[in-house]
């Protein structure tokens, strides 16, 4: 997908400016409430006029003032999935889904409404009214009814704010696998560092009206860790588990980890502070943490008080902070042998 | 003696046809009006909203001598009918034009706050789902705003029934073929010895208001459990 904007808007008091390309599958829109992402979201998919300005999606004018074009939001194949999913009350779990699949041209049609029922689990909703659905539903209905349209992009207005923890972790796996095997380009919009890891490659961050910076995800994460009382937490992606005992060994790349969590999946997302870790110069013979990873100290970089840590473990990298005075004792430096030794409890299971 | 003449039933016949019709002739026009003034910037949009509750607030005598004025032979619109060899005065056409004027604020009152409590995210969601306005005004904003519709359509009905005033002077009150309920009730009592058939018709009246009442609250029911 390519993006091409470049708008200005004025809504009372508040200017909303921005100015950006982007070429890419997964792209988030992150930034505090009240900075502009939705007025952004808003103007891309024709629900706001600019007052001046061009917006271009894959070669197409959405709008482009000097010329006059404006299309109509139904005219520009962007489809919206809105914080409260706004599923037609008045409609049967069906027929919302089937409402833009039935106004979308058939050559444009390349989904299979039963594909995405399968996907997104939602067969046994079919026929149910949209009143008594829990807010998880919901939102899968209101992904499936945009999905069905085959929009040439896909936003996504804050769909997890609201979900409790739980749910959340439990629709991400859905949205990953919605868009990797319907290949539609996403733009997520959300204020949570955590969500924008799990569903974004590259970033828009948006503050006071304007965007302020581009930048991959990753990075993001790891630039919000020097703002004060901020940490940063390990994202590490795991394969199927064995049974260890009364635990399990996860494979993570060429490492295994043992967690106390269970899973019969084959994918496994789980998170781990980075202030849950410790160093140690020396393997120590024996602790009561399960895990003792031989690492190679990368990158240093000391903030205040605090100091980060890249540490590679084989191919996969950790992310470890500590305080000055640690760093000094066990004279650490890049290059140099240390072992980290983590607790099977100190892993969270996301996904 | 029985309990109705058969002038009776004519009188209740008639007071049906001309409120079904009023209701329905006046409801896509009221749906219409109701649009123009939640969903558009029109200029003037005060003096539609005044012309339309007009009638809410004027005598209903009133409304019908302009009605009269309007109509009559050498009246705006009446001289034109003429020419069409119409006539409105007098005759049942008179009496439903009359009962829809006069119930029409009610009906726009209500379809209107029934549209501006929906949710304008709906037509938003529609229209990025592919629905130009007009289909996403028709597949969402109208039935999410017919439990709205129906009410108003109900208050016009029961207003029309009752009407009066307007009816009288621009249709007159000709047995069998303007009289309708209050017309005929105001008959029986003008004249000596008429007041045990007006006290039947009377309690005619109550009945049928109390059906159109049960009705709706029946069917407003059914459309909220949908």
């Amino acid at each position: 997908m390519q993006l091409d904007v470049s708008v200005r808007k004025q809504q009372g008091t508040f200017e909303f400016n921005a100015e950006f390309s982007l070429t890419g599958r997964r792209i988030g829109l992150f930034g505090p409430s009240g900075s502009g992402k939705s007025t952004l979201m808003h103007l891309i998919a024709g629900l706001l006029q600019p007052d001046s300005g061009c917006i271009r999606l894959d070669g197409t004018v959405l709008f482009d003032a000097a010329a006059g074009v404006n299309l109509p939001p139904e005219k520009r194949r962007v489809g919206v999935v809105f914080q409260h999913a706004h599923l037609f009350p008045h409609l049967s779990v069906r027929r919302n889904l089937l409402y833009g699949w039935r106004r979308t041209p058939e050559a444009d049609r390349h989904i299979d409404p039963e594909a995405i029922i399968e996907v997104l689990n939602l067969a046994h909703l079919l026929d149910r009214g949209v009143n008594l659905l829990s807010g998880g539903e919901r939102q899968r209905i209101a992904l499936a009814r945009t999905v069905l349209t085959c929009p040439r992009l896909i936003l996504m207005d804050e769909p997890l704010t609201g979900l409790d923890e739980e749910l959340k972790f439990q629709i991400i796996p859905y949205l990953n696998k919605v868009f990797a095997r319907f290949e539609i380009p996403l733009l997520f919009i959300s204020h949570s560092l955590l969500e924008m890891r799990l569903m974004t490659e590259q970033v828009l961050v948006v503050g006071e009206g304007r965007v302020e910076r581009e930048m991959a995800t990753e990075d993001l994460a790891q630039s919000a860790w020097a703002a004060p009382r901020q940490g940063y937490v390990n994202l590490l992606r795991l394969g199927r588990p064995q049974p260890h005992g009364d635990l399990w060994v996860y494979p993570w790349g060429d490492v295994r980890l043992v967690l106390t969590d269970e899973s019969d999946s084959d994918e496994n997302v789980v998170e781990l502070d980075s202030r849950e870790i410790l160093l140690f110069k020396r393997h120590p013979e024996a602790t009561s943490a399960r895990n003792m990873l031989p690492c190679t100290v990368g990158k240093i970089f000391t903030v205040g008080n605090r100091v980060r840590v890249e540490l590679h473990c084989g191919a996969q990298q950790l992310i470890v902070q500590i305080v000055p005075e640690s760093l000094r004792e066990l004279e650490l430096a890049e290059g140099k042998e240390v072992v980290a030794v983590i607790k099977a409890s100190a892993f969270r299971r996301l996904l | 003696m029985s309990f109705l003449q058969p002038s009776d039933l004519d009188a209740i016949l008639l007071s049906f046809q001309v409120a079904c019709t009023a209701t329905l002739l006046a409801t896509p026009l009221g749906v219409g009006v109701a649009y123009l003034l939640v969903h558009t910037r029109i200029p003037g949009k005060a003096i539609i909203e005044g012309l339309v509750n007009l009638p809410l607030v004027l005598p209903p005598v009133v409304i019908g001598y302009l009605l009269l004025v309007l109509f009559g032979r050498r009246g705006w619109i009446g001289a034109w009918l003429v020419r069409l060899d119409i006539q409105i005065i007098f005759t049942l056409t008179g009496a439903i034009i009359a009962s829809a004027v006069v119930g029409f604020p009610l009906l726009v009152r209500s379809i209107r706050l029934g549209m501006e409590s929906v949710d304008s995210s709906y037509r938003q969601a529609a229209r990025t789902l592919g629905a130009g306005g007009w289909d996403a005004f028709f597949t969402i904003t109208l039935p999410l705003s017919g439990r709205a519709v129906f009410a108003g359509m109900t208050l016009m009905f029961a207003r029309s029934l009752g009407e009066f005033g307007a009816t009288i002077i621009l249709a007159g009150n000709i047995p069998g073929v303007t009289q309708t309920i209050p017309l005929a009730i105001y008959e029986y009592t003008s004249s000596p010895g008429g007041d045990r058939m007006a006290l039947s018709l009377c309690l005619v009246s109550i009945l049928l208001s109390f059906v159109v009442l049960l009705a709706s609250g029946a069917a407003s029911k059914s459309l909220e459990r949908k």
